[in-house]
């Protein structure tokens, strides 16, 4: 794994007994010795801290980077306020996503936390649709986070002002002596943090939380199973260039402003698709299934829409066996009139076809603190 | 006891072989989250695909060690397929098979082989 990435975390990740693999280009923690069930679960009732080092932070500046951006992306950037944090995607002129990100607003600059495997291709699409915006990536600083019903307790154990924050704020705090960005948020179904810090300072943060108790260290395979059982995307297999926002059920992050008749209607790649899509529906939405019995129906399981017809119904994007939900679990692409709930649809596994029937998301309840 | 390059435990008792998978595979596959199992009463050549395992990870196959009639097998590790993780080679054995060819179980590896191969 000589070639690959390490993050500033490294080193502790291999003295808590973690199992590294290549992601995106990273080496990165997979799961530690509790195992990928036993992380999740304690994620859902304590608190679990994350390495997502491997995510791009990247600082856009410079006057009207707010209004430039909106060129990118079909939500209200303009509107964000100060201290507040916001999901976006990038789309494409098809109407596809290009990445889907989050974008915070700093008060003198926007702050961008985009996935891994696309931060070349998301500083490039950046640098050629916003020039005159200064565009840095910023390579000097750990993202770690943390998540669960007791990341509140631990953070607040570091700074009282951890308490304050709601659900997608945005502040700049001192945390275990380094000047840290955090937000609200993560990728889990939980309340949560996510911390930008110093690559120098990054091991002794991660220390100090984990003195807490409550705090287990938890890898990228229950960071999969938690977003799965929240009902969030992950870019490159439920969202690709090929998905639209709508098709996704992505349509709440497009806010009225930019939708037809709002004020500052369109004026994003793909804008026309997009807003067709959002007044008269897409042809295929992305749903929950939960598959009979305790099979996983995992990523690319043809679909169909009967026992034996050749009648497709799509195909799974996602799918896991849900800790916290007890059974497995899985996320897919199916033709609108097969997109009701309680409709059973056929997937394909080793062969056989196994029902699996479509369901809400979240498969579990998330619980942001708003 | 007798081990293949699959990973596979195989416990001869009179021509009845027990077969399980090895810690080694256990902790490989990280926590296991459904298991398949052949009926009582299939026959089953050597390499046949007769078990279907997904961990958190991904789904392998387990393959019949030896020609034979599946006689027996552990249905409480389809009900709970965690106890593959906790007792692999002891309570979470995967079905028993009557050898029609005794002769095969010289194929695998003595358990000092086994510790080698896994290194």
């Amino acid at each position: 794994m000589s070639d690959l990435k390490r993050t500033a975390l490294h080193g502790l990740h291999l003295e808590l007994g973690a199992k590294m693999v290549p992601f995106a280009g990273w080496e990165m923690p997979v799961q530690y010795p509790a195992g990928v069930l036993k992380e999740h679960l304690h994620t859902r009732a304590a608190a679990g801290l994350f390495d997502v080092s491997h995510m791009g932070q990247v600082i856009l500046r410079g006057t009207g980077a707010a209004e430039a951006l909106e060129r990118l992306v079909p939500v209200d950037v303009a509107g964000l306020a100060e201290g507040r944090q916001r999901y976006a995607m990038f789309t494409n002129d098809d109407g596809g996503i290009i990445d889907d990100l989050m974008i915070a607003n700093k008060g003198d600059h926007l702050l961008l936390v985009v996935n891994a495997a696309r931060v070349d291709v998301d500083l490039a699409h950046l640098r050629a649709g916003l020039p005159g915006v200064d565009v840095e990536p910023i390579t000097g600083r750990a993202l770690i986070a943390l998540q669960g019903p007791k990341a509140e307790e631990a953070l607040v154990a570091l700074n009282p002002a951890a308490r304050e924050m709601r659900f997608m704020d945005v502040a700049e705090m001192d945390l275990a002596g380094a000047t840290c960005w955090v937000s609200r948020s993560g990728y889990t179904g939980e309340d949560g943090y996510e911390i930008s810090v110093p690559n120098t300072m990054g091991p002794r943060l991660a220390r100090a939380l984990l003195d807490n108790a409550e705090v287990q260290p938890v890898g990228l395979g229950a960071r999969d199973s938690l977003r799965l059982e929240a009902g969030l995307c992950l870019y490159g297999a439920d969202i690709d260039e090929t998905t639209s926002p709508v098709e996704a059920g992505l349509a709440w992050a497009i806010q009225k402003v930019r939708r037809a008749g709002g004020a500052r209607e369109g004026g994003f790649p793909g804008a026309k698709r997009i807003l067709n899509e959002l007044d008269n529906g897409a042809a295929r939405k992305r749903v929950g299934l939960l598959p009979e019995g305790r099979a996983p129906m995992r990523a690319h399981t043809p679909l169909f829409a009967t026992e034996d017809g050749a009648e497709s119904a799509g195909e799974i994007t996602s799918g896991a066996f849900g800790p916290s939900i007890g059974r497995p679990m899985s996320m897919g692409y199916v033709p609108v009139d097969l997109s009701g709930e309680g409709t059973t649809v056929w997937g394909e596994v080793r062969g056989k076809r196994m029902p699996a029937t479509i369901a809400p998301l979240p498969f579990h309840k998330q619980s942001y603190k708003r | 006891m007798k081990y293949t390059e699959e990973h596979e435990w195989l416990d001869d008792a009179d021509g009845i072989v027990t077969v399980g998978i090895t810690a080694h595979a256990a902790e490989q596959l990280g926590d296991i989250v459904f298991v398949e199992l052949p009926e009582v009463g299939t026959e089953v050549s050597k390499d046949d695909e007769i078990v279907v395992i997904e961990s958190v990870k991904a789904a392998s196959d387990i393959l019949a060690p030896l020609d034979g009639e599946i006689v027996e097998v552990n249905d409480a590790i389809v009900e709970e397929p965690g106890k593959v993780n906790e007792d692999p080679e002891g309570d979470a054995w995967f079905f028993k098979i009557k050898a029609s060819d005794p002769g095969q179980m010289a194929d695998y590896m003595d358990e000092a082989a086994y510790k080698a191969f896994i290194g």
